[in-house]
Parts: C-alpha cells; structure tokens; sequence
C-alpha cells in the first residue's frame, strides 16, 4: 500500500506540475512510512521538500498556496499531531470558498496515518475521522486497500476542496485483519494488491461491497473491513460487508440498498464510540431503513479511553469482539 | 487616507442605524494600509486582517461594493455569509479576512511561496495586530518565512490596543514586536506608522527585497487605535477618553496634510476642497449601495444562498437538506 500511495503521488505530479508535496521528512528521506519516497529525486527540491516541524505552518502555508492555485499535498506524520493545524483546516481550509463566495478556494489533500496497532500508545494511534466528518466544506477519505489508495488519492488531488486523507497505517504491509498473534499476510497475496500503472481514479463518494451477503450488513472503513471479513469467516455468518471508502461525501444509497436487503446492521470503527462516526451511520441507517430493522443497530469500536500502550489489543476492537456482535444481531 | 476615514465615519453611523449588523474603523491607522498599497503591484496579494479597509479603498475597490457586504444586501459580493468588513477580493489583492486571528498570517507565507515556485515576481503581504502576534500561527509564519527565504512582508500593526489589553501584556518582557523576528534570522524594523511617507518608503524597500528574493521582511508598524476596537466596543472602561490626543505620533491625515502644505504640494483650498470630495464620494457611493438594501430593511441575500459554495458542487446529502428547507 505505500508503494500505492508513492505511485498515487507520481502519478499526480506527473500529470500536474502545480502538484507539490510537502511534510516532515517527506523530502529527502521520503516519510517516516515512506510514501514520498523517491519523489524528490525524480521531481526535484521545489515539487517535494522538507517542512520544519510545524503541523500549522504546513497546513497554513498549504492553504495559501493552493487559493493561489497550486495543489499541494502534504503528510501530517501521525494523525495524532494533527492538532496543531486543526484551525487551519477547520476554520481556513474548509470554509474559504465558502465565505468568499468562491472567489478563493482550498484545493489541497491532508494525508495522515491513522489507527493503531504499532504500539504507538495515544500518540500514535488516534483514529480522528469524526473532527473531519463534522466540519462543513471537508471530504474525508479512507482507503482500505493499496487498488484503492492510489485510485482515491489521485482523485483527491485533483478535488477542487480540502481532502482529509487518512491512511490506516496497520495495512501499510499488509491487509491486517486484527488477528495480532498470526503471521501478516503480505498484500501480493491479496486480491486488491493488483495495482495497475499510471493515472486511473477511485471516485470520491462512493462505497464498496467487499463481501455479499444475506443475513447482516456490516458498515466498515480502513483497517475494519479486514477485520470484519475476518470476523465473518470466523463466525460463519452470512453478512455483507460495506467498505465506506469515503464518509464524506457518503454512499448512502449503497448501504441503505444493503440494510433493506439484510435487515441487521453492525458498525464497525476503530476510533471511540461516544460521537464517533458510527452514530452518524446508525442515525442514517434507523431514518432510512428504520422499517427493514429487524434488530437495534450495533457499534463495535474502541472504547471511550485514550489509546493504551500494552493493552492495545485489549483495547482494538478485533475480529472477536465483531464477530460476537454479529451474532447478537442475528439472535435478536 | 481621507476616504478611509470618511467611508468609516458613514459605516460606523450605518451601523447605528441598524443598516448593519457590526462595524470596525480603522480611524487613526490609515497611512499602515493607504501607504502599504501603493508599494504593491497587480498580482501581489494581501492577508489582511479586519483593520485594512484602507487597502481596499486605495486600491480603487467600488465604494458601493465594500457598503454593500457592509449591509449584508442584496448585491453583497460574499452573499450575506459573512460578518461586515471581512471583504475579500482575489482582483483586488485582498485575500478573504478570517475572523480567527493569526492564521492568514502563514498563508500569506505559502501564497508567498507559491508564488516563488511559480518563478513569478509577485510577493504576499500578511497581517497581524500586536495581540495576535502571540497565536502559535504567528510563530508557524516566521519559521515557514525563514526556512523557505518566502517573499512575503510580515505586518504586525501594533495600535497599542487589543480590545482592552494594552501590548505590554501582548508584548512582555520583549522591547518591541520587531525584535521577534531576529530570532528567525528575518530582517526586522519598526516603524512609525502614522508617517504616511515613511510607511511607503520601508514598504517599498520591503518589497523590492522580497523580489529580489532576499527573502521575508518583518515589519512593527507603531500606530494608535483611535476608535474603539469595535461597535460593539466602548473603550471608556479601559482607557483615559483623550488618550489618543495625547498620543506622540499624531494623526496620519494631519501630519501628511500639513506637510504637504508647508512643502507647497497643496495649499488650503485643495485640502478643503479634498474634503468636500471625499464626503461626497462616500455620499454617492452610500446611496448606490442603500438602493440595493440594508440589513434590517432588506433586501439582504436569499437564504438559499446558505447552501452553496460549501463544495464546489453540492452533496447529495447537502441537496436533501437544501430541499428540505424549501427556500
């Protein structure tokens, strides 16, 4: 999947010289994760740089570039010190077009690794898609596959608007399926891997079904949608399983057509629960599918504490804990 | 500077007038912007912040124009979505106000940098008030200024006044805002603000640097808030009321006037006669901007218009919203 994301940037730079790519060692060493890798040497110093360690400079400047007319794309390390920049993004970035009635507009992407599973403790491991999805004026996009990393990253460089672009950094080598104490499957083994050269795009806003089924509909994005297959192999239940892709805009009409068909449905996130994204998606669900339910909508996700260092897989919402949830649904 | 403060003068009693909703002058710190303006070329961009009308005015933006966002009317060019003053015009140079301090700061330091990397000669200009010069993207905006050499000037306007604290609080244990900049290795000066003159020659010479990609240059521009901070503001409860009477540096207007009269650039007829002008100038326009309407008396801008420009096109799940709303 970096190797998807690194192709994604090239691509994109390739094809629009007002492309710029930016972040804390994202120039010379090519990224803590290595997703810029090699784009400094092939685009030189003014297309990917270095940026000092100032998450609100980058953005700030970013914003500032691209209402010139540029369309910078730049790395926030980890997710977790988003923070710093989050004025920027919220009060800048995603409201310019509106409040100058389109005289200036944002068009740059904001990639961060997200989610848990490295031992990165609260610092390293936030999942924190709901400050995004709140905000008007801002797509947020989250791949869960290398295919879908490059085709959605390319299309979110070239979005006329600010793009939220989150990586779950647990499938950067590997389609992680929340099964901890099992070898990683490499993603060459993985149907999704199959990444084909050059420019092709993902469109922004619209679901896929990773799995169908009949029996329960599991609403899931990143790192999730390979836990919740996982779970349904684990189980045996016959569920279908939406990966979301992009939460805003959302594919509702995928995953209204899957509940009404299935009549159960379970949300999956790795971030807290409380006013976590999954209450959007169980809102959504009850209003529109509300006659079809033939069970309360569930929510599998982290819980309502900071991000634990040795307990995180105590904390991680895994294949077990979906799978029970999955059985709950159908026995009501 | 003298149609600033005219145009002001109209606004603030608009604004008592209930034809809109909010008002801020800038009474006192005209030369900072009226100067700055004509140091720029077509191309450069400011991000200004709420006390630049000025800039605006200089540059020849329709009077009726600014009035009208003023109004929030029906011909307000940011279609009522904004509070009164934070214009923006890509065609002017004056970037869309934010009315969160501070962070347009560093993005006229990435405008600044796009435009060196689009190899153009064109230059940014940011502002700041001596009070926000303590945000963290202040910061953010001289390191990114320094590490990338952008050529941008760095405006801090220290009118003495952040709503009711003095820069002594803004300012600590610093002598001066302008010092902050050497930290960065950015060259820095601190000026006096209300020389009309003097803010044109160390904004020139700012910005001929910055074209000659010596990189950033911070300014202090030393001035006095003479009004209060806003309409919604009565600076009575925080500062002796002949303050700026007392105040060192004068007023702008009178300190250029009379040196243009004792020079013999004008004599008394032609500052009378600039007078007479500058209120009806501000007279016509505010009857061209009143025919289209006012905040309370309408016609302000049609509540659909709260649904656009969000995303370049609309959501799906946006449009449900705008149709369930029905305007």
């Amino acid at each position: 999947m970096v190797q998807a994301i690194r192709d994604a940037h090239a691509v994109a730079m390739e094809r629009d010289e007002s492309v710029v790519v930016f972040g804390e060692d994202v120039g010379y060493f090519g990224g803590v994760f290595r997703c810029t890798q090699g784009l400094q040497q092939r685009f030189g110093e003014s297309r990917c740089f270095d940026a000092p360690i100032t998450e609100s400079g980058i953005v700030g400047a970013a914003v500032g570039m691209a209402a010139y007319g540029l369309r910078p794309c730049v790395e926030i390390q980890f997710a977790d010190y988003m923070y710093p920049a989050y004025d920027q993004i919220v009060s800048e970035a995603a409201r310019l077009r509106y409040r100058s009635a389109g005289d200036f507009s944002a068009p740059l992407t904001i990639r961060m690794p997200v989610g848990g599973g490295i031992f990165g403790g609260q610092t390293h491991s936030q999942s924190p898609e709901a400050l995004f999805t709140h905000v008007a004026g801002l797509t947020t996009v989250i791949p869960s596959n290398p295919y879908d990393a490059k085709g959605l990253l390319i299309a979110a460089i070239e979005d006329d608007d600010p793009v939220i672009f989150l990586e779950p950094k647990r499938l950067y080598n590997g389609p992680f399926d929340g099964h901890h104490d099992r070898n990683l499957t490499p993603w060459s083994r993985h149907d999704l891997s199959e990444v084909p050269e050059g420019y092709y795009t993902v469109p922004l806003g619209t679901a896929a079904r990773r799995r169908s089924g009949s029996d329960v509909t599991v609403l899931a994005y990143g790192t999730m949608v390979h836990v919740a297959l996982a779970a349904v192999a684990d189980t045996g239940v016959d569920a279908e399983v939406i990966d979301l892709r992009t939460l805003v805009p959302l594919d509702l009409t995928t995953i209204i057509d899957s509940v009404s068909k299935t009549g159960r449905c379970v949300v999956v996130h790795e971030a807290t629960l409380t006013s976590g994204f999954g209450a959007e998606l169980a809102a959504l669900v009850q209003q529109h599918a509300f006659y079809y339910l033939a069970a309360p909508v569930e929510r599998v996700t982290g819980y309502d504490t900071p991000y634990p260092h040795s307990q995180e897989w105590a904390y991680f919402p895994g294949p077990e804990r979906v799978g029970k949830a999955l059985i709950r649904v159908l026995e009501t | 500077m003298m149609l600033t403060r005219e145009f002001d003068r109209q606004m603030m009693i608009d604004q008592r007038q209930s034809k809109a909703s909010f008002y801020m002058q800038s009474t006192g710190e005209e030369a900072i912007a009226c100067a700055f303006h004509s140091a720029l070329r077509e191309g450069d961009m400011n991000f200004p912040t709420y006390r630049q009308q000025g800039l605006l005015v200089a540059a020849g933006y329709p009077l009726e124009l600014m009035m009208s966002q003023v109004y929030s009317n029906s011909r307000d060019p940011l279609r009522g979505r904004q509070m009164p003053v934070f214009y923006s015009s890509r065609e002017y140079g004056f970037f869309s106000i934010s009315g969160n301090l501070a962070t347009q700061f560093v993005q006229g330091v990435g405008w600044a940098m796009a435009c060196a990397l689009k190899g153009t000669s064109s230059i940014a200009a940011s502002w700041i008030g001596d009070g926000a010069s303590n945000e963290t993207d202040f910061f953010s905006a001289l390191v990114m200024a320094s590490t990338y050499r952008a050529p941008v000037i760095l405006n801090i306007v220290n009118n003495q006044w952040a709503i009711s604290t003095s820069e002594s609080v803004a300012r600590g244990l610093a002598p001066s805002f302008a010092i902050r900049g050497h930290g960065f290795g950015i060259a820095s000066l601190r000026v006096d603000g209300n020389d009309f003159l003097a803010v044109h020659s160390v904004a020139a010479w700012a910005a001929e640097r910055a074209r000659a990609n010596m990189g950033p240059t911070l300014i202090e521009w030393v001035t006095y808030r003479a009004a209060a901070h806003s309409s919604s503001d009565d600076p009575s409860g925080y500062r002796p009321a002949d303050e700026a009477q007392a105040w060192p540096l004068g007023d702008p207007i009178e300190r250029l006037t009379t040196h243009l009269l004792r020079t013999g650039v004008l004599d008394e007829s032609d500052v009378a006669a600039l007078r007479v002008d500058v209120v009806d100038e501000v007279r016509v326009a505010q009857i061209e901007a009143q025919s289209h309407g006012t905040l309370k008396q309408g016609p302000v801008p049609s509540p659909r218009e709260i649904f656009e420009d969000v995303f370049k096109s609309m959501p799906e799940s946006l449009a449900s919203q705008e149709r369930e709303a029905g305007y």
